[in-house]
């Protein structure tokens, strides 16, 4: 399947600061945060179906998510992963020397994973600086 | 019998809501209810309620599980690494009271640090402009009693500030604004369709990442000037017809956040921002804000400004003056850069909130976080010290996204044993003075000090 190529934008929602009080390790964290809003033109363009998972490549690293239709729309080109774990797997690093991360604005390819799992927010992360223990 | 505390602040987003109801049980250990808060400031109280909230320091042990210790020992820990180390961070302050980002001071002066808060990754090019170009702002009151037209540049309050429409923006009806939503008009420009665009008048929803082009758009019009028949995405017309909203206006108010800030163009987008808003002035009366996250980090720009002249990024390593050059003294450069050996998170989530190739270099040095609760900074942290929340079991100073100062109280009683951010940033600076044979240095003015007890007696001594 093909690889569609997409402007990724990362930003808040009201649902990822809920689940996020609630604790990062929460399970309401983990569904809020861990999926990528999608036109429908797109998703089809690149074969992808609605709730399976895709995956996300950008300059700088992939990452596994749940594709949904976009709760707040989001015309085609443009894909959103709310601000959090998960997008931040993907966020470039570079700043234009104001020390601001491209959270927004920044390429990324988007393909159907159907096989693959979505990790927890935990295994991303302990498993970046290679503290993870449990199962991959 | 229940209690039942009136007009809390509510420790979450930048606008630091002040009309928060809480029940708490009649021991004030436990919070029964909130009222007036939104979704997400509920879920903050009541998440004080979780009886796993760490009540000792845990350091990591060689075998990579956590291990809990003393105070005593995680303070004399963190004061001999921040010692050793030639350039350490101090990060964070997303979510902690003045107090602490005053006592914070005195560790990075001591340790020759690099003090930055989360401004770095939100409105820190925000400050840029700022310098570069000013900032005629008002208070949020003003923008409730008298903005007609309200302008979203890059921001969804609806989502991110969940009652700043309903408080200081759209809805409130306020002494020149008597008929409320009815009498304002709204425009969004996001490349999106938010929630909050579904409230605007006009929806501009430009090209992603064409805020520049957009705001010199809406200049060159408002200079009598003609411009291409499409910029960023959008016709002539509705620029043309958006410039003539805000022209007319009695007062306009210009909200801007992270679609500005995040995306190319960075502290430009702003500049360009707030010399749109200096034109307006020509025609109208027009004030711009920007929509700081979360309920205190305008309070670190204050606080730092006053004790160092620079609200973040600043470089203490040097040891004779602070320094501050974003890009170079910000916290994701210098992490990608290799140029810290020692990592301090206080009161925010690097682990989950910088891209994870920072957090990564990182990781490489001693990576210590302070924090209520636990969070990724905290599951990869090799000490990770628990406080207590401001806002919830600590009262304090905030500065509301206006920079208006607001005194937060307390609801509940603290943890046993669990100290707040002030008073464990005090003991750490007394401990590295302890291990540097010198002398603690104690402002007189905080007579009122909860730690140590006995200044006078540090003082003469």
């Amino acid at each position: 399947m093909a690889k569609l190529p997409l402007n990724m934008i990362t930003q808040r929602s009201v649902e990822e600061g809920a689940a996020m009080e609630k604790g990062k390790t929460n399970p309401d964290y983990f569904e809020a945060c861990s999926i990528i809003e999608l036109n429908p033109e797109d998703m089809k363009k690149a074969g992808i179906w609605v709730n399976s998972n895709v995956k996300v490549t950008s300059e700088c690293g992939t990452v596994v998510v749940k594709c949904i239709h976009a709760t707040q729309y989001c015309p085609p080109g443009l894909a959103h992963i709310r601000q959090g774990v998960w997008a931040n797997q993907v966020v470039p690093p570079r700043t234009q020397c104001t020390g601001t991360p491209q959270y927004s604005g920044f390429p990324v390819t988007v393909e159907p994973a159907f096989d693959e799992k979505r990790k927890t927010a935990l295994q991303l992360v302990q498993g970046a600086v290679g503290l993870w223990k449990g199962a991959n | 019998m229940p209690k039942l505390i009136t007009q809390v602040g509510c420790p979450y987003c930048g606008s630091s809501c002040d009309d928060i109801e809480v029940v708490v049980s009649d021991d004030n250990k436990k919070i029964l209810e909130v009222h007036n808060a939104c979704i997400i400031g509920t879920n903050l109280f009541f998440h004080a309620n979780d009886p796993t909230r760490p009540k000792l320091p845990r350091m990591r042990q060689a075998d990579g599980t956590m291990k809990e210790i003393s105070y005593d020992e995680a303070i004399d820990w963190t004061a001999k690494t921040m010692l050793a180390a030639k350039k350490p961070l101090i990060y964070g302050f997303g979510s902690t009271n003045c107090e602490g980002m005053s006592a914070v001071a005195r560790i990075a002066e001591k340790s020759g640090a690099v003090l930055d808060n989360c401004a770095t990754i939100c409105h820190g090019p925000s400050f840029l402009a700022m310098f570069d170009n000013g900032y005629p702002s008002c208070t949020l009151g003003e923008a409730k009693n008298r903005a007609d037209v309200v302008v979203f540049w890059g921001c969804n309050p609806m989502h991110a500030h969940p009652r700043h429409t309903s408080r200081y923006s759209i809805f409130p009806r306020g002494y020149f604004t008597q008929k409320g939503q009815m009498q304002r008009t709204i425009l969004s420009i996001d490349p999106r369709q938010t929630d909050t665009a579904k409230l605007a008048d006009v929806h501009l929803m430009l090209d992603q990442g064409h805020d520049y082009e957009l705001f010199d758009a809406f200049r060159t019009v408002l200079r009598g000037h003609d411009i291409p028949d499409v910029v960023a995405g959008i016709k002539k017309e509705t620029i043309v017809k958006s410039v003539e909203i805000m022209k007319k206006a009695r007062f306009c108010m210009i909200f801007f956040g992270m679609g500005c800030t995040h995306t190319d163009g960075r502290n430009h987008n702003i500049d360009a921002a707030i010399s749109l808003t200096r034109d307006l002035n020509t025609h109208t009366k027009c004030s711009i804000m920007a929509m700081r996250g979360h309920y205190n980090i305008a309070g670190p720009g204050q606080v730092w400004s006053w004790i160092f002249g620079f609200p973040y990024c600043i470089d203490l390593s040097k040891g004779t003056h602070a320094h501050m050059n974003p890009g170079e003294t910000s916290s994701v450069d210098l992490a990608m850069r290799d140029e810290t050996d020692c990592f301090v998170n206080v009161g925010a989530d690097a682990g989950a909130h910088f891209p994870i190739q920072a957090v990564q270099h990182l990781k490489k040095h001693p990576f210590i976080t302070i924090d209520p609760n636990f969070n990724m900074a905290s599951e990869i942290a090799d000490l990770h010290i628990p406080v207590r929340i401001a806002g919830v079991d600590e009262p304090g100073v905030v500065y509301r996204m206006d920079n208006v100062p607001i005194q937060f109280k307390s609801v509940i009683d603290g943890l046993p044993g669990v100290p707040s951010d002030e008073e464990l940033f005090d003991k750490i600076y007394e401990r590295m003075c302890e291990l540097t044979k010198t002398q603690p240095v104690w402002l007189t003015a905080k007579e009122d000090r909860k730690h140590p007890s006995n200044i006078s007696a540090v003082n003469e001594a």
